[in-house]
């Protein structure tokens, strides 16, 4: 047996340990909003994490040694195993992953919490039990929320919102139930109905999956955000209920933190919160959606996109989720250095949502070695677009359509893009004329200055280097 | 810890949390929420307090579980934190014409 019980639960020792472990969650945090910092922040929090569950170890009444190096063995296995196996390119879906479980863990600490009180057969006090109930609810909203965030993003389901009629009815049918459900089990806080409590579990489930499964891909990170608030919120409700400080100050901490940071991701795609939650992208019927009749486009190969590179003054490269996947960001570093070795000014235009999570594309380019100074942030490069030769659009699509600025009606209309209609000539590099994430049509490729060229975003890179080279 | 106690840190924390994340540069979000996202894995805490209370078959079992889940969230979290910012740091650094940005000359 494991010499355990060092603290007493709740006493001055553990206390103490835990006040510097959250000091050093919010140490953490603060260096993480500043670039040079954020790695070291990083660090500083988990040591955080490595204090409170090293004291809550040691805590009196912790027991079942087994099951606890059982559930911290699978866990450490598969965080580790995911971790490094996951690709940069799906770090969204790994977050919202974690997110999911963390929410899980919530729900199931709230679940045991109940059935303990229960069998104790003495009457639950209420500033437990309405915690509890409240973890119970936003953990699981949050976990079967967060799998559907993982699974849209991961391609598991259609990226495009997926609506019932009636939906909001039925969010708000569904919420109230929940409410009435919780109010009966407070009532009867002498002997709450387990049965009950379980199904205040599953229709919270249920409505974790009907809000997120309406919302559109490129609104996801916004969601993902939003539902770690949620899970913070959850971490902070079961802090009360189990009289825990270190879970009321780190959970609280993340639920206002995570607020703050949503609202800031959601105006960098000028979107509102409410906006993203309640009208996803082609919630309203789309003048350019739907009917996808077939229009006129210019076709191009690597052969004439190479041509046009090589005797152009300046070249703005615009990367977008496209490039990610195909993981074409060393290709496309070749182009760009072919270009300059003929004199042609390169530089990459950076939409603040471009891919899947902001920053996405920095930390792609990045790994390519593209020197910093050539990445461009939109409102920089915008201005200088006019006098762009051509503006190389490679597997991005939401991020360019110009029927954000000039189609009021459009679901995506104020988005601010990247103007590179307004480029001399456009090159798209894409797979096919679908639809982007947003499920709308780009207007973009049927300009008559902009010529297609259908492939993947690496190979059509790596032919067009070639090709400058052979010129 | 009385409930008023609890709610004082409560209302503290959430003005710690507004607080401590002013204007984060965009590039930054998405580790941040990862980051804070591995926080809220102190969840895993009350997994192992809730175990030691276990009375029955489905109480072990939800109880390893949570701290499954928990552990998951925290060491991933964390980790994945981590290679995001190391992808950052490997850009080189040298800015010349940033010198002054700093302070806000021209």
């Amino acid at each position: 047996m494991i010499p355990a019980a060092v603290f007493e639960s709740g006493g001055d020792a553990a206390t103490a340990l835990y006040i510097v472990a959250f000091s050093l969650f919010i140490l953490g945090v603060r260096r993480g909003t500043h670039p040079t910092t954020a790695k070291q922040g990083n660090l500083i929090a988990a040591v955080g994490m490595a204090v409170a569950v090293v004291t809550t170890l040691l805590l009196d009444g912790i027991g079942n040694w087994g099951l606890i190096a059982l559930g911290l063995g699978i866990g450490a296995a598969v965080g580790v195993t995911a971790s490094i196996r996951v690709q940069m390119t799906e770090m969204p879906q790994m977050v919202a992953l974690y997110n999911g479980v963390g929410g899980g863990a919530v729900a199931l600490i709230a679940w045991s919490e109940i059935r303990h009180g229960i069998s104790l057969g003495e009457e639950i006090p209420l500033d437990e039990l309405i915690p509890v109930l409240f973890a119970a609810v936003v953990g699981s909203v949050s976990f079967w929320g967060s799998n559907i965030a993982f699974a849209k993003l991961q391609d598991l389901i259609p990226t495009r919102p997926l609506a019932v009629p009636g939906q909001q009815v039925i969010n708000a049918l569904l919420l109230v139930g929940i409410v009435a459900a919780c109010v009966d089990i407070a009532v009867d806080n002498g002997d709450p109905s387990q049965a009950i409590f379980i199904a205040i579990l599953l229709a919270a489930g249920l409505l974790g999956n009907l809000v997120v499964l309406p919302i559109g891909g490129a609104d996801m990170p916004v969601v993902i955000s939003l539902l770690n608030a949620f899970t913070g919120l959850s971490a902070a409700a079961a802090g009360f209920a189990l009289d825990n400080v270190a879970l009321i100050v780190a959970g609280t901490l993340v639920g206002s933190s995570g607020t703050i940071l949503t609202m800031e991701m959601a105006t960098a795609m000028n979107r509102s919160v409410g906006n993203v939650l309640f009208a996803g992208f082609g919630g309203a019927p789309a003048s350019g959606g739907g009917a996808t009749e077939e229009r006129p486009h210019t076709s191009i190969g690597a052969q004439d996109a190479a041509i046009k590179l090589a005797y152009a003054d300046s070249v703005v490269i615009v990367p977008g989720y496209g490039l990610a996947v195909a993981q074409a960001q060393h290709a496309v570093k070749e182009v760009a250095d072919e270009l300059e070795k003929r004199g042609v000014t390169v530089s990459y235009a950076i939409h603040p949502v471009a891919g899947r999570m902001p920053g996405h594309m920095n930390v792609l380019l990045a790994e390519a070695d593209v020197p910093y100074e050539q990445l461009r942030e939109m409102e920089e490069i915008n201005p200088e677009m006019p006098r762009t030769d051509v503006a190389v659009v490679i597997g991005a699509n939401d991020v360019t359509n110009p029927a954000a600025k000039n189609d009021p009606d459009s679901p995506i209309a104020g988005m601010p893009i990247i103007e590179v209609d307004q480029a001399q000539q456009v090159i798209v590099i894409k797979r096919s004329l679908s639809p982007g994430f947003a499920g709308i049509d780009n207007d973009l490729f049927y300009e008559p200055n902009t010529s297609m060229l259908f492939a993947d975003a690496k190979q059509a890179a790596a032919d067009i280097a070639g090709e400058i080279q052979n010129l | 810890m009385s409930l008023m106690t609890e709610i004082t840190i409560f209302v503290l924390a959430a003005f710690v949390g507004f607080e401590v994340i002013s204007k984060v540069p965009t590039t930054l979000h998405t580790p941040l929420m990862s980051q804070t996202n591995a926080i809220h894995g102190i969840v895993m805490l009350g997994g192992l307090i809730v175990v030691g209370n276990a009375n029955d078959a489905l109480e072990y079992v939800i109880g390893t579980i949570a701290i499954a889940f928990g552990t998951i969230n925290v060491v991933g979290g964390f980790m994945v934190t981590d290679r995001m910012l190391g992808m950052f740091s490997r850009k080189p650094k040298p800015k010349p014409k940033a010198e002054g940005d700093g302070k806000g000359g021209s």
